[in-house]
């Protein structure tokens, strides 16, 4: 269970001014229900002074969702719009001695409603500003969408650098898996297919490259070739794909893939881990790179 | 005064049984030996070990006491029994197991997916049951094991485990299920199916923290995740957590006289809680394969609230009782196993889970039943998605937030 302070408890047992609100003339709706939070706020303006005369709230979510609500109505009430407008997230926490870390985004929430409802009191059109992707740092509440911006943006390369710029990984460190995923995906991004070597596929049979004893004929080669796409081809078909030896020149082997592999975004992946079998059978370095990179022929 | 509190979370963890504890406590003091000792002090302590693992060969209907790993926990058996398997089949590269899996599968299974290995998890539908024609259209020679959990920790659906282990034995394919849920509440006999590897936890059967087992089918090809001593004939290395050891036998013995308790009392307790809920309250109904599930475990989806705030509120009253709603998971999502059958999020965040136990008595139930219905309806007085007297007339278009 959380550790909720006595205040949050309080507010959420006996929650002020919930329910609807006659004659309000600002209303905000924030929140999803996939998200397990929801919000409406209700304001009563007075409008020649701009005064909140009432605030009401409807909420579906967790304790502190509903604590947050109920403190942001009695905050605001009595404010000017311009005074409530100065409102920030970390004053309904206060408001309630803290919230625990993970339900920050509760809090958020409040204030987002209240810029909501006073936009839609003024008329004018609110939109939330952030994408929300799977939420990676939960002690900061940073999501995958945001991290993943920030990284390209900035060119990072370290959960270091991540958390310098978005806080994320900055607390428990639980996350920090996630965040190198994050990176590795960026980074194979900027890099392209063919150029990054992913793990093998199968791990659980580490062989040690075995270099042949002596240099190969063209044609031994092509034989070697073959044999590595014959042993992975019975996983591509499983997977409606297909694989199938294009051109060799030099180190580099081309290969068409086919049906559901091509264009799959486990393309990259699926060539270097035919690239590393490659290696290992044949003993020396090659790359295997899709047909589409073959040099045109003038 | 306080009213007594009740404890309707048994799939969580269980007390553990007086007798139980008391069964383990001269192992710390008196017997406090290392059963690989030559001298007294070690032997007293191995005819314990002896003992326990017949009576938890009894609980499983295992065939040999020797199939009978201990291991710390129930995690511990589930990575144990899938990474062997790879292991020791590294021409098989495929993994089959289920959308609804307890985290202990299914973060593993990620995680080998993320390490190159093939997982194909089986999809429920929206009883929660699943599809045995897909099932045996995935049995292939690639598979290295088949892992599906005995019974489902939130809805408490039983898998059809004993046909499915029949099924890949046929193929020459390993079975292991997780049956932490299932074992001590439903009759199981080992010997007379096909399952190769079975998990179990000593917590969730009155024992205490920190105990699993892992039965290993004679003749199973197995590598073990621990090396080092030879404690459990090499399979598990690590000094044996003795009156732990000794507490699980004693709780699988218990388990066995309560078995038919469980499956008449305890059902007509959960039967008559569900029915008190569901006839009380509109707009709520049960989830999973009611027809197909454990005697203990009842799951009612409220819809309009969530359902973190109904435990808090229940809390207050002295009732305990768990939630598959996101934020008492800290995740944004609600529970995996309501998504995968497809239970609306107006629903699915709105879950709660009461389990039962032997322990429970009829006046309890009945305190549970009067206390349930204000509740959801104070909650749902303060739901954008409530109206007057039901849900609001078309509730997703009367409050389309700016953002989803």
């Amino acid at each position: 269970m959380w550790e909720y302070s006595d205040k949050v408890r309080e507010h959420f047992f006996n929650p002020r001014n919930s329910g609807p609100l006659e004659d309000a003339n600002g209303i905000g709706d924030v929140g999803s229900i996939q998200c397990g939070d929801a919000l409406r706020l209700m304001l009563k303006v007075t409008p020649d002074t701009e005064v909140i005369e009432d605030a009401h709230f409807q909420t579906f979510g967790c304790g502190s969702a509903i604590a947050s609500s109920s403190a942001l109505t009695e905050i605001i009430k009595g404010m000017t719009l311009d005074d409530a407008l100065k409102v920030s997230n970390q004053d309904i926490a206060d408001y309630l001695d803290g919230l625990p870390p993970e339900k920050m985004h509760c809090s958020v929430m409040g204030r987002e409603a209240l810029q909501a409802a006073i936009a839609n009191y003024r008329g004018e059109e609110w939109s939330d500003d952030h994408e929300e992707g799977a939420l990676i740092c939960k002690c900061f509440a940073i999501d995958a969408v945001m991290i993943e911006d920030v990284v390209k943006a900035n060119d990072l390369h370290t959960v270091e650098e991540v958390t310098f710029y978005t806080k994320a990984g900055g607390g428990c460190a639980a996350c920090h898996e996630g965040i190198e995923e994050i990176l590795a995906k960026v980074k194979a991004e900027r890099a392209g297919p063919g150029e990054v070597s992913p793990p093998p596929p199968c791990p659980a049979t580490p062989e040690a490259p075995k270099p042949p004893a002596k240099k190969l004929s063209i044609v031994e080669k092509i034989k070697v070739i073959e044999g590595v796409l014959e042993s992975v081809r019975p996983m591509l078909q499983r997977d409606h794909g297909d694989v199938e030896l294009a051109d060799v020149q030099g180190k580099k082997i081309y290969v068409h893939l086919k049906g559901a592999c091509s264009g799959c975004m486990m393309e990259a992946a699926t060539l270097g881990g035919i690239q590393q079998k490659m290696i290992e059978s044949l003993g020396e370095l090659v790359q295997v790179l899709p047909s589409s990179m073959m040099p045109v022929e003038a | 005064m306080e009213p007594k509190p009740i404890y309707l979370d048994n799939n969580a963890t269980t007390r553990v049984d007086p007798a139980v504890v008391e069964a383990m406590l001269p192992f710390f003091t008196e017997h406090f030996g290392n059963a690989s000792s030559i001298h007294a002090f070690g032997s007293e302590v191995g005819k314990a070990l002896k003992k326990a693992r017949g009576q938890v060969q009894a609980l499983l209907g295992a065939e040999h006491d020797s199939e009978i790993i201990f291991t710390s926990c129930g995690t511990e058996s589930d990575s144990t029994a899938i990474l062997s398997a790879l292991k020791a089949q590294p021409e098989r590269n495929t993994v089959i197991t289920t959308t609804v899996e307890h985290p202990a599968i299914l973060t593993l299974c990620d995680w080998l997916e993320k390490e190159g290995y093939v997982v194909h998890k089986l999809k429920v539908d929206k009883k929660g049951r699943l599809d045995l024609d897909e099932y045996k259209s995935l049995l292939h020679d690639r598979v290295a094991i088949v892992s599906v959990m005995w019974a489902n920790n939130e809805t408490g659906t039983i898998f059809p485990v004993e046909e499915m282990a029949a099924l890949a034995a046929e193929k020459g394919i390993m079975f292991h299920t997780d049956a932490v849920q299932a074992v001590g509440k439903i009759p199981i006999d080992l010997k007379n199916t096909k399952i190769d590897l079975l998990s179990l936890s000593g917590h969730k059967l009155h024992a205490p923290k920190g105990i699993g087992v892992l039965y290993l089918r004679r003749g199973c090809r197995f590598r073990p995740l621990l090396r080092g001593g030879h404690q459990e004939r090499g399979r598990r290395a690590g000094t044996e957590a003795s009156a732990s050891i000794v507490a699980l036998g004693k709780a699988c013995e218990m388990a066995m006289l309560n078995m038919d308790k469980e499956n008449s009392e305890v059902r007509r307790l959960r039967d008559k809680l569900e029915n008190g809920i569901l006839s009380q309250i509109s707009h709520c109904f049960a989830t999973g394969d009611v027809a197909n599930r454990l005697p203990n475990t009842s799951n009612i989806a409220f819809e309009y609230i969530e359902g973190e705030a109904i435990l808090l509120l229940l809390n207050k009253l002295g009732i305990a009782a768990s939630s598959g709603s996101a934020c008492t998971s800290g995740s944004l999502e609600p529970s995996h196993v309501m998504r995968a059958m497809g239970i609306p999020y107006t629903a699915a965040h709105g879950t709660i889970r009461f389990s039962l136990s032997v322990d429970n008595t009829e006046a309890e139930i009945d305190r549970v039943i009067a206390a349930v219905p204000p509740i959801i309806a104070q909650l749902r007085k303060l739901s954008p998605y409530w109206g007057e007297k039901g849900p609001a007339a078309n509730p997703e278009a009367s409050f389309a937030p700016t953002y989803a």
